[in-house]
């Protein structure tokens, strides 16, 4: 079956009262640039409360199907086939050879469901499901009508053209990016993060992160997956920028001045005040983790306390409650998790301690910060400086 | 200043040999398979690369087959080797610290049915000779010996191994991967009883993808590749003509004035060793004179992991590789430095330096300067 056009079917945002075409606009503009790279010619636009992408010529269409199923916003997405108006006869025809073609299986229930934007059709939406009705059930005499719970619902519309369909294509859900702001993530090269930033990018959220990288510590490999991770990501929340911090020197700095058990602390501390500052320049109103309570030392309610303690931003922690294993789902479902295990070291267990603190205290960690007075500051200023930012998509 | 020591996972190519490869692929771009000139044009270039390689091996033109390189060259001559001859026997002979391309093929074999041994090395990296005399039984059709180790650069004794192996049995197939000794020695298989000698074309300033396998004319093997019967049906596939020109011209290359060459890389390896001395607990593996490969330094730097003193020695423009290149993919101890015994200090803390005929006196002395300082700063910041 050659399908001419796609329906995008929204859910959330059709309720957003006087702000629902912010939100309409933001999904044409989120289909467009997912479509940007699929191979064929697009037309998205918005009428009537409807969303349509029309192809124009040949396309891919499952390149364009798999493209639209991460548009945050979209709840289902329905291929329609479009027909040309040339009289009722020719319509009742079309309609039989379509269900003859998409059903071989007869042995079910329809109803058709036909609406008219097009006011001077000489039928009305009543007729027409009773005349085409009356085609099918002549074609086919297996099939049977059930207008409560059809197996297939034929939906006819009469605009311009003719619209004909019936199937839905789930679609991702959620709130078109960038009908909510934006917000910055800490990316590591881990399994959690980049699912932390899809979370948040699925309710409308649009996506800055930053990755610290430890040179020599870490390598270029370790860099170019986090690049991977996040270009994977934008495949949903589109463009991301990308802020890449060398943190060697603050990392060996607080290593020569602080207890060796708080260095991951301390670190994480210094890690959310960089992110914090890059996401108050570009206006982001918000930090993203993939922390998850208890999963490491680090990440205790104590510890993410002590960690959240530096930042007046709000830290967003979408899998604050998910076990590993469903975070691996999801990042399977995602798909970055091929990426995120590749073995290479990030920053963060460099130098982890054998028995890091699990219980820290906020004033004996500040305390222990003291001693990085003397020089913290310009280290600061110097990974701010270094900063190396590219925009991923 | 850019300092390349890693000539042993893959060499710059020569200019004139890029130039060759680029004129063949674009110019003479024939299939040899061709009836008509632009075809008789490339078998051209195919049987004088043929020639070249044969006048420096001492061997007959028709005893080189071309192959997609050293790996492609190492599967089919134990493969290729192991399933013609497996009526006479089905037992294997190999030593525990070959290049990955000979041990997972043994392994593959020892799926199909052969038993295959593994010599140990003694704590120089040389394959142990009673061991191997000590293996040999009727039942044995090959044996594989490497001529350099890749990651330690030991030479190992093949002349003695071809004796042990042909006084015992002459039938007993010999095969060489030669990948790091082609190029560095004068290699005369023919002479030297080896039936099959594996080299590449990639560590000799030549192009990444072509290898070749020497095959004795009196040794039967059978093809792994399928196809249009090219090189008389041993290794099916259009010839890769760009790649045979580039080898051959890069096989030429490299052993004119090979002495020389030679001659300039023990003198910066014994430069470098004598700087290593310098640095403390650090060791050189394997041997360090006339009796090791020219070209091939593993330092065993204690304290300092390996992979992170690679990116600091690559943050001054360094470039050396960690064990052996082909590792970086399995980030796992290597089996070489636990087969000399290397001491667990060492394991995960050695790094290959392997040089060029262009390797300079001046890049030894950037690349010591670079570890004296290096090295003591990444022993004070250490995991506990």
């Amino acid at each position: 079956m050659k399908f001419h056009s796609f329906l995008i079917k929204y859910g959330e945002i059709g309720i957003k009262g006087k702000n629902r075409y912010l939100f309409e606009d933001a999904l044409v503009r989120q289909i467009r640039f997912a479509l940007e790279n699929v191979e064929g010619t697009f037309e998205v636009y918005k009428t009537r409360g409807r969303v349509y992408v029309d192809c124009v010529g040949d396309y891919d269409f499952e390149e364009t199907t798999e493209s639209l199923q991460r548009v945050f916003g979209i709840v289902g997405i329905c291929p329609v086939v479009r027909l040309e108006d040339h009289g009722f006869e020719q319509l009742a025809k079309d309609v039989v050879a379509y269900v003859d073609e998409m059903y071989p299986n007869k042995n079910q229930t329809f109803k058709v469901e036909a609406r008219r934007s097009r006011k001077n059709y000489p039928m009305n939406s009543m007729e027409i499901n009773s005349e085409l009705g009356g085609a099918i059930l002549d074609a086919f005499p297996q099939i049977r009508v059930d207008v409560h719970h059809p197996d297939i619902m034929l939906h006819v519309e009469i605009r311009e053209d003719i619209y004909l369909y019936s199937q839905i294509i789930p679609g991702p859900g959620g709130m078109p990016v960038g009908t909510n702001g934006k917000a910055m993530l800490l990316l590591s090269g881990g399994i959690d993060s980049p699912v932390a930033g899809y979370m948040i990018a699925k309710r409308g959220v649009g996506l800055e992160a930053t990755y610290f990288h430890a040179p020599p510590y870490t390598s270029e490999r370790a860099k170019e997956k986090v690049v991977d991770l996040a270009r994977l990501v934008s495949r949903y929340s589109g463009p991301i920028k990308l802020h890449i911090v060398n943190f060697t020197d603050i990392q060996l700095y607080i290593y020569d001045q602080c207890p060796h058990e708080e260095l991951t602390i301390i670190m994480r501390r210094y890690m959310m005040k960089i992110a914090e500052y890059f996401a108050e320049k570009d206006q982001c109103l918000g930090l993203i983790t993939g922390e998850s309570i208890g999963q490491v030392a680090s990440q205790t309610m104590q510890s993410l306390a002590v960690t959240n303690a530096v930042c007046t931003l709000p830290v967003y922690r979408p899998l604050i409650g998910f076990d590993k294993r469903d975070i691996v789902k999801l990042s399977e479902e995602i798909e970055t998790y091929e990426t995120s295990i590749q073995p290479y070291e990030d920053c963060c267990t460099i130098f982890v301690a054998k028995h890091p603190v699990t219980k820290p205290d906020l004033e004996r960690i500040q305390k222990s910060e003291e001693k990085l007075k003397e020089k913290i500051d310009e280290l600061f200023e110097e990974a701010i400086a270094t900063v190396e930012t590219i925009i991923v998509k | 200043m850019e300092v390349y020591l890693d000539n042993s996972a893959t060499t710059r190519c020569y200019d004139e040999v890029g130039e060759l490869v680029h004129r063949v692929m674009c110019q003479d771009y024939g299939n040899p398979s061709s009836m008509h000139r632009k075809g008789v044009e490339a078998e051209h270039y195919i049987k004088s690369s043929k020639e070249s390689l044969a006048k420096i091996l001492k061997v007959n033109a028709k005893e080189i087959v071309f192959t997609s390189g050293g790996t492609e060259s190492d599967n089919l001559a134990l493969i290729g080797a192991a399933r013609a001859n497996r009526r006479r026997g089905k037992h294997l002979i190999t030593t525990a610290i070959e290049h990955p391309a000979v041990l997972n093929t043994m392994q593959y074999l020892e799926e199909e049915g052969f038993q295959v041994t593994y010599l140990p090395v003694d704590s120089d990296g040389r394959v142990k000779l009673d061991a191997l005399r000590a293996a040999l039984c009727p039942e044995t059709i090959l044996v594989s010996i490497m001529y350099v180790n890749n990651e330690v650069g030991s030479v190992q004794p093949i002349q003695k191994a071809v004796e042990i192996v042909k006084n015992y049995n002459r039938n007993i197939i010999f095969h060489s991967d030669a990948v790091q000794g082609f190029g560095k020695y004068y290699i005369y298989p023919k002479r030297m009883g080896i039936d099959l000698l594996t080299f590449s074309g990639h560590k000799i300033h030549g192009p990444k993808g072509i290898g070749a396998l020497y095959i004795w004319e009196r040794v039967k093997i059978r093809p792994i590749l399928f196809g249009g019967e090219q090189q008389k049906n041993i290794r099916s596939g259009t010839e890769n003509v760009p790649g045979i020109a580039g080898l051959g011209l890069a096989s030429e290359m490299i052993y004119r004035d090979l002495d020389i060459k030679v001659a300039h890389m023990r003198e910066l390896k014994a430069y470098f060793v004598e700087g290593i001395s310098e640095l403390e607990n650090c060791k050189v593996h394997g041997l360090t004179g006339e009796d090791s490969a020219p070209h091939i330094i593993s330092v065993g730097i204690a304290g300092v992991r390996s992979e992170v003193l690679l990116h600091a020695l690559e943050e001054q423009g360094i470039y050396v590789s960690s064990g052996s290149a082909c590792s970086s993919n399995h980030p796992a101890v290597s089996s070489v430095l636990k087969g000399i015994g290397a001491s667990r200090e060492y394991l995960n803390a050695t790094l290959r330096f392997s040089m060029s005929e262009f390797t300079t006196k001046e890049e030894i002395d950037y690349t010591l300067e670079a570890l004296y300082h290096v090295v003591p700063m990444l022993r004070h910041y250490r995991r506990h």
